[in-house]
């Protein structure tokens, strides 16, 4: 079989169409929001008064972050499937994550008296929050991680940690919604943690799963 | 590339058609520069064809489609070059100059996809070669195996998938 041929066998292939990534990603992440959402709410629940504690400037920052943490996420990991595409804008979009987080940090180490900065980054569930939000984090990052197989990742460690980012940002979104600990502190630490644990599972998964 | 992807077969032909040469001499360049014989250049070339079609909906319609050609090119290069045991960054530029023509395909013994088409489940084999080879159209495959289009169809992609995953698996 010359080129030639192999190209014949390709063009005569080219009435199926192939979904882009962008796609298979939104519709993998129905099934897995929905099973993420359905642990959530069958075994961890809303905190009680979530909603009248909305005001609370701590715990609308959390649950923000998180949010924003989904968005920038969702945007680099559809980057770094695409050969070609730049990915430094949205690596640096990303960055205002950790920097807001930073700056919340000192807001917060301003505002509260120093004797009590080791009960705030400590909380009073940190073991929990550890484990939830990985838990709440695996069916996403399993759909991510299928999805993006329609992708060419140049990196594919790099989009499976990237991806891995993104399902721990959703975990740790729907995660806040539950935790009782709105310091800042509480969640550069152990958000953090268990989101980057996420990430690094992404990672090995990635380098395995996203070959091409 | 715009067509292709939206099912016009015959100038998504068109299109591989013209990459090839250029394609062909990104390979011999990229060989030659890790100090090895070009003679894996049609593997490489093969095996990046097969890149482009089965990723095309990896490209962005709005896109230009040039960084997205040489990152798949680079891709397979690199990955051509790790799986014989090398490792050599690449000048992203190896893959840009566009050379006209002069670029003729060598002969080979044994190319690496003939192994793998022969690594094919039979039904899958059967199509790719009568498509590829024998150059039947889906229709004709289709009388002439006893299958239905769709089962032609079907077994074409599964097959063109498998050779890839087969370039890609060799020696890993």
């Amino acid at each position: 079989m010359n080129t030639g041929d192999l190209i014949r066998a390709l063009a005569a292939d080219s009435e199926v169409h192939p979904m882009p990534p962008g796609r298979a990603l939104a519709l993998a992440l129905i099934p897995g929001v929905a099973i993420a959402l359905g642990l959530h709410f069958a075994l961890l629940g809303l905190r009680p008064h979530l909603l009248t504690l909305l005001g609370e400037p701590r715990l609308l920052f959390k649950l923000c972050l998180t949010v924003l943490l989904v968005a920038l996420s969702g945007q680099l990991v559809l980057r770094l499937v695409k050969p070609g595409a730049g990915v430094h804008g949205a690596a640096l979009m990303l960055a205002i994550v950790p920097a807001l987080l930073a700056a919340a940090n000192l807001a917060e180490l301003s505002a509260v008296p120093a004797g009590l900065w080791g009960q705030r980054l400590i909380g009073s569930n940190a073991k929990f929050c550890l484990e939830s939000i990985p838990f709440l984090a695996a069916a996403p990052l399993v759909a991510a991680l299928l999805a993006l197989r329609q992708g060419a990742p140049e990196h594919p460690a790099l989009a499976g940690a990237a991806a891995g980012l993104f399902a721990g940002a959703i975990g740790a979104a729907c995660y806040a919604t539950h935790c009782p600990d709105d310091s800042p502190l509480f969640v550069a630490a152990w958000y953090s943690l268990a989101i980057g644990f996420v990430a690094a599972i992404g990672a090995v998964a990635g380098r395995r799963l996203l070959r091409w | 590339m715009r067509a292709g992807n939206a099912g016009d077969a015959d100038s998504y032909r068109r299109l591989l058609l013209h990459l090839t040469p250029v394609l062909r001499a990104g390979a011999r360049r990229g060989l030659a520069g890790a100090g090895m014989a070009d003679t894996d250049a049609e593997d490489v070339v093969q095996e990046t064809l097969l890149a482009i079609h089965l990723k095309r909906q990896s490209w962005d319609e709005d896109a230009p489609i040039g960084p997205w050609l040489r990152a798949i090119a680079r891709h397979k290069m690199i990955d051509t070059l790790r799986r014989r045991g090398r490792r050599i960054d690449l000048p992203l530029d190896d893959f840009s100059e566009v050379v006209a023509g002069g670029e003729s395909e060598p002969s080979m013994l044994v190319a690496d996809v003939d192994r793998h088409l022969e690594c094919l489940p039979g039904g899958q084999r059967n199509v790719v070669r009568a498509i590829a080879v024998d150059g039947a159209s889906i229709d004709e495959t289709a009388a002439r195996l006893s299958m239905t289009n769709g089962a032609v169809r079907v077994a074409l992609h599964r097959g063109l998938r498998a050779l890839a995953s087969k370039f890609n698996g060799e020696g890993t």
